[in-house]
């Protein structure tokens, strides 16, 4: 097992109070696997990729414990965490687009990057990771401004993994590219799983349909807590938490039109994490609900390897 | 109706101006009244660029658009009848206001002789018809209020002008999976009372659900264009069928995209025009083959 996260509580400290972005999560992640996390937004997705490798200023460890390789992570201490992040966890971050420095070369920013970890270059092994990827050598003669966005991610990507992580999270990495640019940072990913550079990694995303081609199973989120987890097949076809199946419902594919048949939305907004109600998160919004709801539903695992956190499922 | 006919718009570049691009390159469509017209392209493809001139905020180098037989020429009278709404609803308000400010704006410029009780109405009209409840959204700031809101809200505001034609650039793309659908249903019955739409998007999936015509574009190019079906049911032009291929769907792996093994404009006797209608409202560009044009020209 690589990574266990068990109870994980992070909240955001704000003039008006705690914002209780990440409330309760626990799952597992195993050598190998892909695990896509899945919601919409201020459901806590990147609130728990950032909790991995470093709270910022705002973010304060309420509870919980993260066990990598046998290790427990020492979330808190800034300064402890230093010899996990990069080498053993590592993080693809949402803005990889203007995460390069505008006035180096590529080149001399990675070496200057693995410089400050004690590291030297070993410039075949990186001309290796570049084709991997489908970058060619002379990027590394380049200054970012000459790349396209696409080029940039799969770039950052290469230096996010140069030493060869256990976990390595993957924040939206593809969100603001185009579909046939999505495909080939998705291809990249799973190659740098394949060849064994990074072990598992977690790939956030609000799009499930792209999810489903890269993850071996799907984490859905909403207001802070875990919805549903599930093999991406099982989620992806028998899915069993109302929000699941309604968002899954929201997706257009290609060639459903309005005309044949209406899509639904769903109702509602997700309540503030600064006060939020008791019992079922989601039970405004859900047309299942009832008394009961009231009552927090517990993380239960219907079948193997698929949890639900919903009264109406099991 | 909106009518472009060989427009072309070319964009200075370079420190000193010495060179220049040309992003948008001899793109001719129709919209119709009740007629969404969805504009799909990568970026960089001159599909914003086709958007700001539908608005007059840009000028064509040449070529003519036209609505209803008139030149598009902006001011006041123009976007009474033409509206935009853009990518980020976040940006498009005050935060120090509240929200339902963009409305007193309108009334300002455009209504100033209607009376309160009258505009109060005529508002509350306008929230109901985009499906939000005015007692929600009404008297809040923009924080308080979510993404699909604001984009609605300012849907609303157009509809508060005698609005004959939208244009919806990325409106969708910011927002999440679940409030997506509901502004996408919006635009589904608004273009139904007669309303003309020209959706622009990156994204297949959500141009194919309401389109009647797509206009698929390419480095300011038309590649394929015509009825919606047609287009994606048969794509001829290699792109399409790559940008088709590369749609991640549920539950289905990727596939290859199908190679172009003729050229269909080549094939139709390469006409004059940049594109060959292959059957009643489908037209496509030279596929770029290695043999394309040997034979004619």
């Amino acid at each position: 097992m690589t990574l266990t996260v068990n109870d994980l509580r992070v909240h955001y400290r704000t003039l008006r109070g705690e914002v209780r972005a990440l409330d309760g999560v626990g799952f597992d992640l195993a050598d190998g696997e892909i695990l896509g996390l899945a919601g919409e937004s201020g459901c806590g997705k990147t609130t728990l990729g950032k909790s991995l490798i470093r709270l910022d200023g705002r973010m304060r460890h309420v509870g919980g414990t993260v066990t990598l390789d046998g290790d427990e992570l020492p979330l808190s201490d800034d300064r402890a965490m230093n010899a996990y992040r990069f080498h053993k966890i590592s993080l693809v971050p949402q803005y990889s687009m203007s995460a390069l420095n505008p006035t180096r070369r590529i080149g001399r920013m990675i070496r200057e990057l693995l410089a400050s970890r004690g590291v030297t270059v070993d410039t075949d092994e990186l001309h290796r990771r570049l084709a991997l990827v489908g970058l060619e050598r002379d990027v590394l003669d380049r200054y970012p401004i000459e790349l396209s966005g696409g080029m940039k991610q799969r770039a950052v990507m290469v230096i996010s993994t140069l030493l060869d992580p256990s976990v390595l999270i993957a924040d939206e990495v593809t969100s603001a590219l185009d579909v046939s640019n999505q495909q080939a940072v998705v291809g990249a990913l799973t190659g740098l799983r394949d060849k064994g550079l990074v072990t598992s990694m977690i790939f956030v995303t609000h799009d499930l349909g792209l999810t489903s081609h890269i993850a071996d199973s799907i984490m859905v989120m909403y207001a802070g807590k875990l919805a549903e987890k599930a093999p991406t097949r099982t989620l992806t076809t028998e899915p069993r938490h109302p929000y699941t199946k309604m968002l899954i419902g929201s997706l257009p594919q290609v060639g459903a039109r309005y005309k044949d048949k209406p899509l639904s939305g769903i109702e509602g907004s997700p309540p503030s994490l600064l006060n939020p109600p008791l019992g079922c998160r989601f039970r405004d919004r859900c047309p299942l609900a009832d008394a009961r709801c009231a009552e927090e539903p517990p993380v239960v695992e219907i079948a193997p390897r698929h949890s639900v956190a919903c009264w109406k499922a099991a | 109706m909106l009518t472009l006919d060989r427009v072309t718009k070319t964009f200075r570049a370079g420190a000193f101006g010495g060179g220049s691009t040309t992003a948008v390159d001899r793109v001719s469509f129709e919209a119709a009244p009740g007629e969404l017209v969805s504009l799909i392209g990568e970026s960089g493809s001159g599909k914003s660029t086709i958007g700001r001139m539908v608005l007059g905020l840009t000028r064509a180098s040449s070529g003519s658009l036209t609505l209803d037989g008139e030149q598009v020429r902006p001011g006041k009278d123009f976007y009474r009848r033409v509206q935009g709404v853009f990518q980020d609803p976040f940006s498009c308000y005050n935060p120090v206001f509240k929200a339902d400010r963009v409305f007193a704006l309108v009334r300002r410029a455009y209504h100033p002789g209607v009376p309160d009780k009258e505009w109060a109405d005529r508002v509350e009209k306008a929230v109901r018809d985009v499906r939000l409840d005015p007692g929600q959204v009404l008297g809040r700031y923009p924080h308080q209020l979510s993404g699909g809101q604001l984009q609605r809200l300012l849907i609303a505001r157009a509809l508060l002008l005698d609005l004959r034609f939208l244009v919806a650039d990325e409106i969708t793309s910011m927002l999440d999976a679940s409030t997506r659908i509901d502004v996408l249903n919006l635009l589904a019955g608004l273009k139904e009372r007669g309303l003309g739409v020209l959706y622009i998007t990156h994204d297949l999936s959500l141009g194919t659900y309401l389109a009647e015509r797509t206009v698929v574009l390419r480095n300011g190019r038309v590649v394929e264009r015509g009825d919606t079906q047609k287009v994606f049911g048969n794509p001829l032009h290699p792109y399409t069928r790559t940008l088709l291929a590369a749609v991640p769907r549920l539950n289905e792996p990727w596939t290859s995209a199908e190679p172009v093994e003729v050229c269909a404009f080549h094939e139709g006797g390469a006409p004059d025009t940049d594109l060959y209608e292959t059957e009643p409202d489908h037209f496509v560009a030279c596929a770029g083959l290695p043999d394309c044009g040997r034979t004619s020209a």
